[in-house]
């Protein structure tokens, strides 16, 4: 379905929220998306008509459970070209890269020692590492970002070397909007033979995804952006790899076989989701997939390229207006500061106006560093973002100019 | 809701005009309590130094940046310490600080306010 200003007024009329909160201009879609009413549906309805465990009991409903959780699993993994035995259900994207940063050193070789990262990361691709790095004794490295906001691929070749064990690096910045090279990085990485980590957070929403033409070793992202449920998130890993790695938490439904003295686990993802898992959740991600499947992921990037275009060439004509991201290949994403002004008082001002945007570091202080700057503001941009929102926001940025006097 | 109107619960006149010339804004030639706090979610920083005689705060200022609300309330805040038994300065809370401020903040601005507070009494403890 293609989307232009006529059609996604209509696709609003999907979300709940936005009848509830009339005059809502929701701008800060990188945080958290808003959920269709297909997808709050699908949590009530399997909690009134469906509701068991999964995996476990051998009645008709735990067995229907079953079936709906791996059907959901299923539907995942063909969301981002995986096989369903490679998706593992997590907590959100950052459980993702903590379960790794716990288990990938029982399949790091020998004489590996150095993770590399980038100026950019959100800090859940951050301190996760640095953690392990303590720990483990890692050296990190960080590939600098250019002037145009976007990676030092030159950089990173320098920095990728024989010992680089890891390679953990976002795909979209979630500040900057920039799309980085995966393909190439993975390629890089895996000719020094790394393992190589990316954070899907921010493309998924709208980048088609395909893990195998990427072709990282490990890919995550989070339900709760990608107009799915909250507390559920998928860790893809290579199945080779999997098998190998060892389980981060431990309890029920990951094992084989448990004696006083002795504990098999079972295989891959299972062993991944100890406990009872988020079934409703998986469930609801799978309707939240099937509805953005729908739209078609191409389409909706274009919509998102579409506003953020029409953004750019209208907040440029505010005087003192300062934006950081790249002239192309990014997403709906803008982030930037007015002159003076504080990201917090911009926010506060716009949120009177029923705007929501985010402003502040949002989880990226290195990157705030590089830029100089304490924090900006950030708009972005989703499925449901029309032209009239941007021009809802350029209005009142105007306003809070005036109101500073300037 | 009008898109373009702006209510001015927290940016009063009185509040932009304080913050484009705040009080006691620097630093003390002598000072014998300094603390720095900063707020988690902008990573803004609030540096207060104090100078206090026989339990008295005699001289305050600030410096660092940061957003109005934050701005704004050091300016208050060491204005209205100047003279206060550390005592009393330590009893001081977040009703004290709205007062002195006269406007409504909002939940996810309060940190801002209270910064130089929390700042003033960490250098004071």
């Amino acid at each position: 379905m293609e989307l232009n200003e006529k059609s996604v007024k209509k696709l609003k009329e999907d979300f709940p929220i936005f009848k509830n909160n009339p005059g809502l201009v929701y701008l800060d879609n990188a945080a958290t998306s808003q959920r269709p009413s297909i997808v709050i549906r699908a949590l009530v309805d399997f909690y009134e008509k469906e509701n068991a465990n999964a995996s476990r009991g051998v009645y008709t409903l735990a067995e229907k459970a079953t079936e709906r959780y791996a059907e959901a699993r299923k539907v995942v993994a063909n969301f981002i070209g995986a096989n369903p035995n490679e998706i593992i259900f997590t907590r959100n994207a950052t459980e993702g890269l903590n379960l790794l940063s716990y288990t990938l050193t029982s399949i790091i070789p020998q004489g590996k020692n150095e993770i590399l990262l980038t100026e950019m990361e959100h800090h859940s691709n951050l301190v996760p590492w640095k953690q392990l790095a303590k720990s483990e004794g890692f050296k990190l490295k960080f590939v600098k970002v250019k002037n145009d906001f976007t990676l030092d691929m030159d950089d990173l070749k320098e920095k990728l070397t024989e010992k680089t064990a890891i390679v953990s690096v976002t795909h979209v910045s979630n500040v900057l909007g920039t799309i980085n090279p995966v393909e190439e990085i993975s390629r890089l990485g895996k000719e020094k033979g790394a393992l190589v980590i990316i954070d899907g957070a921010q493309s998924a929403p709208s980048l088609k995804t395909d893990v195998k033409k990427i072709a990282c070793d490990f890919f995550v992202f989070s339900s709760h952006k990608i107009l799915g449920p909250g507390g559920i998130g998928v860790l893809y890993g290579r199945i080779e790899l999997l098998e190998k790695m060892k389980p981060f938490n431990f309890g029920g439904g990951m094992i084989k076989k448990v004696t006083l003295s002795e504990t098999e686990f079972t295989s891959p993802p299972e062993r991944f989701e100890a406990g009872t898992q988020n079934i409703a959740e998986a469930i609801a991600l799978a309707e939240s997939i099937k509805y953005l499947e729908k739209i078609g992921l191409d389409n909706i990037h274009d919509w998102e390229i579409e506003l953020v275009n029409y953004a750019l060439k209208k907040l440029k004509e505010i005087e003192g207006i300062e934006i950081y991201g790249p002239s192309e290949n990014k997403v709906g994403i803008i982030s930037f500061n007015l002159k003076d002004i504080h990201p917090h008082d911009v926010a506060s001002l716009l949120n009177d106006s029923g705007i929501a945007i985010r402003a502040g570091h949002h989880c990226a202080m290195p990157l705030m560093n590089r830029l100089g700057v304490v924090g900006t503001c950030r708009a972005s941009f989703y499925i449901y973002n029309t032209l009239e929102d941007v021009d809802a926001l350029v209005e009142a940025l105007k306003k809070v100019m005036e109101k500073f006097g300037k | 809701m009008n898109h373009t109107e702006i209510p001015d619960d927290m940016y009063r006149e009185h509040i932009l005009e304080l913050y484009k010339s705040p009080s006691n804004f620097g630093e003390l030639e002598k000072a014998n309590h300094e603390a720095t706090e900063h707020n988690t979610i902008c990573g803004d920083e609030i540096t207060v130094q104090l100078l206090t005689e026989n339990e008295i705060v005699k001289e305050a200022k600030f410096s660092g940046s940061g957003c109005v609300i934050s701005m704004v309330a050091s300016s208050l805040l060491t204005d209205k310490i100047k003279g206060m038994k550390i005592s009393e300065v330590l009893k001081l809370n977040q009703k004290d600080i709205l007062k002195l401020m006269g406007i409504k903040v909002t939940p996810a601005r309060i940190k801002c306010a209270l910064l130089p507070l929390e700042a003033a009494k960490r250098a004071l403890e």
